[in-house]
């Protein structure tokens, strides 16, 4: 049992602990700013509503947040506890990128939660309005910063090597470098779709029950047309980072697309099974000439295969598959919110049952879909951890695989119990009837009970 | 300015007031997870009023110091953090249960509640044990002995009663009435088991540490040591006589326990500083051995010296937003 590769379970436990962290603030990056917009149309309308859906929101922004900070706070340990060597070597690159988030990001978006939260009626309407953008403003920083030094380690620029240890030459170079932009685009958009997929997806159990008020329907309508806008924006900025990753990292490319023989005319093989023992694709369906005219934009152009980069390519079958499940995800959301949008906007009808149950089975797509697409980029990187330069088997800490099984086992437990917690809870508080429709039921002079009112 | 000389300096300072930020922010928070069990329902839902809007922020604190460990000093960071897996990884548990607990207990179904209480207050146990755990490897310059296991346990138990202090002296700037009473009594049960687990660790620190007792006990530069055992015993003495006296505690002054706790901490960590300086790793490595190229340190010097300042002003206003007694915390 003790004699797994303790190399192969540091690597499954940090997979364990960034995948679990990356569903959180995925929520909160995008929902921050849905907040905002939440607050800043009560305070242009006056409309009731919109406060009464921003005291809903904000409540599962907590939730969410904090097990995003608590979850992350394991990560920035993670790294000298699981991979002290990637410290050692390019500490002098990864260190200031990180230190920038923490004293940019992090510090920002936990000090003006606290007024976010619970300031509202100790401050003006103005300085809440400001906090709630410190901290949307903050939880993007964090993107910014640690997507950054992610995209470095992908497509490494701006260093020069002596010793084995990275040394500085730009920081305009590495801060800004190839991969960078299609990155940081690719995930800012994939949080507000996460976001406003959630929170369709939970207005949509509300309706399900009859919990639902005004301000639900007006919420609804309000991420439909975010989501149809964003979704099929996603496909492009989505190609743009694939055509970027063509060229840095063409392994990785080669893993998505199951291509092991370099040659032209390449189909695109919608389903199939890759096999690094015969190297072979079994049971491909393709699209002829697709992934040629993908890649190279000519229906006979040439992909480079697997085969070009012996031993150095990624796991295949886990890249494959992740990406698409990825673009799946993708196109359902565009499906999706363009039928809502119809319904909605064209033949101005009230959600059907439908659309309704799609909705809410659709609320944790993004997260499959961000999962998936980190997947496709980080098992894509391996073997290694800086691209072509530094092989994370290189880096690893020498812990006994012992050790590293009984605490990736006790992670995986709490994991899985924070997330069922989590869900739980959520379903708990769409089922609590809305403070919008009490409000309207309300004889004057009556108290409303707002300890059993969520305020929707 | 000889750079190489003094940014490695400048951060071993920045990271050791982060990690003193943190002690007394957090210990209040950590402390007042501890204390949880010994209150009523009502009282526990005030006592996790009074830590609401600040927690998160002060949990920030140690990221930062652990992040300056790993910007400034990435040999030390890699060897420290891979030497402590276990009491870290507890610690982490820990955080990530508290975390989690403070938000589900209010949002979660009502029978749940004292699950999460007591989940609450479970996982700053483990935190505060992991904490003082990880700073007795520390000091014994990551020792595997059985003295050096000893030694860490002695400040395993140590550092849990300083975080309930801390706790009750917040809870005496925060609360009123019964509340403040309770706090008081904890204040005066936890202060002197402190004292002595403090005396403790100060005796058995030179004990366990050659390099630490090098620096102690040799004169005439120990007598600048001096003034840190003088002015800790003078504060502690005041303590008590504040605590077991309560007039000026009734009168107003009930910020007074935390203030004192606050210069104890201090003098702590300056002692502290003095006992390791200028070593990372005592009796190892140094902190410019161990340091980062230097454009790297003075690229991250110029974020520190602009953004630390900021926070610290930012911190201060939220802290007056939401400044006097507690009142139950609502989202609206």
């Amino acid at each position: 049992m003790f004699d797994i590769d303790p190399f192969i379970l540091a690597r499954a436990q940090f997979a364990a602990n960034i995948s679990f962290h990356i569903l959180f603030p995925s929520i909160t990056m995008g929902l921050g700013w849905i907040l905002l917009f939440f607050r800043l149309r009560f305070t242009a309308t006056g409309d009731q509503h919109w406060e009464n859906a921003y005291h809903f929101w904000v409540k599962i922004f907590a939730l969410s947040f904090a097990i995003g900070v608590v979850s992350g706070i394991t990560m920035s340990f993670q790294f000298g506890t699981n991979w002290p060597g990637f410290m050692e070597q390019a500490g002098n690159i990864a260190g200031p990128l990180l230190g920038y988030e923490v004293l940019t990001a992090f510090f920002l978006e936990a000090t003006f939660l606290g007024v976010m939260l619970f300031g509202k009626n100790r401050v003006s309407n103005r300085t809440h309005l400001l906090a709630c953008a410190l901290v949307a403003v903050g939880t993007s920083l964090s993107a910014f910063w640690i997507l950054s030094l992610n995209s470095w380690m992908q497509t490494p620029t701006g260093y020069s090597l002596e010793d084995g240890v990275f040394y500085v030459d730009s920081w305009a170079a590495i801060i800004f470098n190839p991969s960078f932009p299609y990155r940081l685009a690719h995930m800012m958009t994939a949080t507000l779709l996460t976001a406003s997929f959630l929170v369709m997806g939970v207005s949509a159990w509300r309706m399900k029950r009859k919990v639902d008020g005004p301000a639900t329907t007006k919420v609804f309508k309000a991420m439909v047309v975010m989501a149809m806008i964003l979704a099929p924006l996603q496909v492009v900025i989505g190609d743009l980072h694939g055509l970027n990753t063509l060229e840095h990292q063409p392994a990785k490319i080669a893993a998505i697309e199951g291509v092991w023989e370099t040659h032209n005319a390449v189909p695109f093989t919608v389903f199939g099974f890759p096999d690094e023992t015969t190297r072979t694709t079994r049971f491909a369906l393709e699209i002829p000439f697709a992934a040629s005219w993908i890649l190279t934009g000519d229906l006979n152009g040439e992909v480079l295969g697997l085969n070009e980069f012996p031993d150095q390519h990624p796991p295949v079958a886990l890249v494959f598959w992740s990406f698409r499940i990825m673009v799946g995800m993708g196109l359902l959301m565009i499906l999706v919110s363009w039928w809502a949008g119809w319904e909605l906007f064209k033949r101005k009808q009230k959600p059907s049952t439908w659309l309704i149950n799609a909705a809410s089975w659709m609320a944790f797509s993004g997260w499959v879909a961000v999962l998936a697409g980190w997947y496709v980029t980080e098992i894509g990187r391996q073997p290694w951890i800086v691209y072509g330069l530094l092989s994370s088997a290189e880096v690893v800490a020498d812990h006994g695989s012992g050790i590293l099984l009984s605490t990736f086992t006790a992670y995986i437990a709490l994991y899985l119990f924070i997330l069922l917690s989590y869900v739980a809870t959520l379903r708990y508080m769409a089922t609590k009837p809305a403070a919008s429709l009490l409000d309207m039921a309300q004889v004057p002079g009556q108290v409303t009970d707002h300890r059993t009112v969520t305020g929707d | 300015m000889d750079l190489e000389f003094w940014l490695p300096l400048f951060f071993a300072s920045v990271m050791g007031l982060a990690l003193l930020i943190y002690v007394v922010l957090d210990g209040y928070d950590l402390g007042i997870g501890l204390l949880l069990p010994f209150a009523t329902d009502s009282d526990k839902d005030t006592m996790i009023a009074s830590i609401g809007p600040f927690w998160d922020a002060n949990e920030t604190w140690i990221v930062l110091g652990i992040g300056i460990l790993l910007i400034a000093f990435p040999q030390a960071h890699g060897q420290i953090l891979t030497a402590m897996y276990i009491p870290v990884t507890l610690m982490l548990m820990g955080l990530i249960l508290r975390g989690i607990a403070f938000d589900f207990r209010a949002k979660a179904v009502a029978r749940r509640k004292d699950m999460w209480n007591a989940i609450f207050a479970i996982g700053s146990l483990i935190t505060a044990v992991a904490q003082g755990w990880m700073l007795g490897t520390y000091i014994t310059g990551l020792g595997t002995s059985a003295v050096s296991f000893l030694f860490s346990v002695l400040i395993a138990i140590t550092l849990p009663a300083l975080y309930i202090l801390l706790g009750s002296a917040w809870l005496l700037i925060k609360t009123e009435d019964a509340l403040f009473d309770k706090a008081l009594r904890w204040a005066q049960k936890s202060i002197v088991p402190m004292g002595i687990a403090l005396l403790l660790v100060s005796v058995a620190t030179p004990l366990v540490s050659q390099t630490i007792a090098d620096k102690w006990f040799s004169f005439p530069e120990a007598l600048r040591l001096l003034p840190i055992p003088l002015l800790s015993s003078a504060i502690f003495a005041g303590l008590l006589w504040l605590l077991y006296d309560q007039k000026a505690i009734r009168a107003g002054k009930e910020w007074l326990l935390y203030a004192g706790l606050v210069i104890l901490c201090l003098l702590a960590a300056l002692g502290l500083a003095y006992s390791i300086l200028p070593d990372i790793i005592i009796g190892q490595l140094t902190i410019w051995e161990s340091a980062s190229s230097t454009s790297s340190l003075l690229f991250t010097f110029w974020g520190t010296a602009i953004v630390l300042p900021t926070i610290l002003v930012y911190t201060f206003f939220v802290y007056r937003i939401f400044s006097g007694k507690t009142t139950a915390l609502t989202y609206e």
